[in-house]
């Protein structure tokens, strides 16, 4: 099954989903050491985010998560792709900085929530330039 | 998408004002695109968040730009840092992290931000007019800038923000544009006492549930009382855009834009109405505290950065208190300057209090230990302490707080929320 969602920053990628049950600010919510999610209040908490497709109900908190994830494309321990439910400032940025610093790029894609209801977690997916996400 | 740069605008992307400025303009005209804006506009001021180390790559940014000799074109204040300038020994770093911090320091004040260092800008001189457009990072300066003094940003993120202080420009979006600010859903108030409404322990409560259940629609609050403080609204916008992603909400009566609930809606009627009632506000309350336990081993305040007003409410409280635990403030060199002025500095640390200066406890290592319980007034630090800290949380007023500190056990008020 193929669910087409916007490029926010285009590019390939594949690899598991790693699916958010609960919005997160990056700062203050992920370890940027580790890529781990250090909100104890989160119910992904502890999961580890880097190398996955990671499918984000929404964003909240702090404008320093594009610091945060341009620290995680630094050490490699960010995301292989970002799938949002609407387009988001704050992420982006970092992955458009990281490009800017030769850190690397990965995708950015707009899904909105009742396609992002399709995905779950541990599903093997590939997102294509155009925005596509194809399960299995 | 296109976006349609300026003929003043492609020179700049081209390097006629240096490799600096040249990239901070193509990574604003990238995101510009990205976000789907026309065009960029001229912005008066900045407040730039990304001079806190949070890893060596941001270190690196910032020296890119100032090797290519960027400078900020317009007045641009600085958030905190990683490090007390004024106490150096406060913040407990490893020597990578204290370099790498200060480092990160120098390298913005290079560029010519002026060297504020606290996330109260507001309460630091920079204040700009309701109306005109500005660039300002730091999820609580936002929210209070757009809320507050009605000037309009959208919430720059770390590196956006500096981008624009260089450039002087920011992309044509979201909450710059008329249209995107008026409130679509009304939160009526008229259900809370006015005893409720009066203390300072609500507003926080308040913020948590507005940024949990609202996010970034644009709500106009109702029936708050006309003359409260700038601290309880400075203390509704940090704890709304802790738990969610709040830019702008309107105060009817208080926001410059919402004289009235009909302004603030700019001529279109709600599409939701909620009327608050004290057991909505119930879990957003109990969210603020991780703890459940009633021992406390340390106290924090001043996230938004404590004011000169706060300084005297807590001047009353701490009469004759002999505190218990370890209790930090952290609080601008602005205000911390003034309170030397009026001799008023050394009684609080007599009174066995630590100021932190030009940062604070949850970005930076500060308290003792691993864990613990800190107890805090802010809806912000009661936020991102367990994330950041590995503190437990406990959350209440002001006066809580200092009668918590003095026995080490929680002293709270429960009666106001009955």
């Amino acid at each position: 099954m193929t669910l087409q969602g916007e490029p926010q920053i285009a590019g390939k990628a594949e690899g598991l989903v790693l699916k958010l049950a609960r919005p997160i600010s990056f700062w203050g919510g992920v370890d940027p050491t580790t890529g781990r999610i250090s909100d104890p209040r989160h119910p992904n908490h502890d999961s580890e985010i880097g190398g996955r497709i990671l499918v984000l109900p929404g964003m909240i908190g702090s404008s320093s998560s594009s610091y945060i994830m341009l620290e995680l494309m630094a050490i490699r321990r960010a995301p292989a792709a970002l799938v949002l439910a609407e387009p988001d400032a704050i992420l982006g940025l970092g992955v458009v900085v990281a490009r800017e610093m030769n850190y690397g790029s990965i995708p950015v894609v707009v899904l909105p929530r009742e396609q992002q209801a399709r995905l779950e977690t541990g599903q093997r997916v590939r997102i294509a330039e155009d925005g596509a996400v194809e399960i299995g | 998408m296109s976006l349609d740069l300026s003929e003043e605008e492609k020179g700049i992307a081209a390097g006629n004002r240096g490799e600096g400025a040249a990239m901070a303009m193509r990574i604003l005209a990238e995101m510009g695109r990205l976000l789907g804006a026309p065009r960029l506009i001229p912005v008066l001021s900045a407040h730039i968040d990304g001079a806190l180390y949070h890893g060596d790559s941001g270190v690196h940014f910032a020296e890119r730009l100032v090797a290519g000799g960027a400078k900020v074109a317009i007045p641009s204040s600085l958030n905190v840092g990683g490090l007390d300038l004024l106490h150096p020994g406060t913040v407990k770093a490893d020597a990578h992290r204290y370099e790498m911090a200060r480092r990160l320091m120098e390298a913005y004040g290079a560029m010519g931000c002026w060297q504020t260092w606290t996330c109260s800008p507001y309460h630091a001189g920079h204040r700009p007019a309701a109306g005109t457009d500005v660039a300002w990072g730091e999820s609580n300066a936002v929210a209070f800038c757009n809320s507050v003094l009605g000037a309009r940003t959208n919430r720059y993120g770390d590196f956006l923000d500096i981008c624009c202080a260089v450039t002087g420009r920011a992309p044509y979006y979201g909450l710059h544009r008329a249209e995107n600010r008026r409130a679509m859903v009304l939160i009526d108030t008229s259900a809370l006492s006015q005893r409720l409404k009066r203390a300072d322990v609500f507003y926080p409560v308040l913020g948590c549930w507005y940024g949990l259940e609202i996010g970034t629609e644009i709500g106009v609050i109702d029936g708050l009382p006309a003359d409260i403080s700038e601290d309880c609204l400075k203390a509704l916008a940090a704890s709304a855009a802790s738990s969610g992603a709040v830019g702008l909400f309107h105060v009817a009566g208080r926001t410059p834009e919402a004289p009235t609930v009909e302004a603030a809606g700019g001529g279109t009627a709600p599409t939701r109405i909620i009327r608050l009632t004290p057991g909505m506000l119930e879990s957003a309350r109990d969210w603020l505290s991780t703890s459940k336990g009633h021992g406390i081993d340390a106290v924090a305040l001043g996230s938004p950065h404590f004011s000169l007003a706060e300084f005297a409410a807590l001047e009353v409280l701490l009469q004759g208190a002999r505190l218990a635990v370890p209790f930090y403030i952290c609080t601008g060199r602005n205000v911390v300057a003034e309170l030397e002025e009026q001799d008023r500095l050394a009684r609080f640390s007599e009174a066995g209090i630590t100021i932190v200066a030009d940062t604070c406890v949850v970005v930076a290592p500060i308290l003792p230990g691993k864990t613990g319980v800190l107890m805090t007034n802010s809806g912000k630090f009661a936020h991102y302490t367990p994330a950041n800290t590995g503190y437990e949380v406990i959350y209440g007023s002001l006066a809580d707080c200092v009668a918590s500190a003095v026995t080490g056990r929680l002293a709270r008020d429960e009666s106001l929320w009955q």
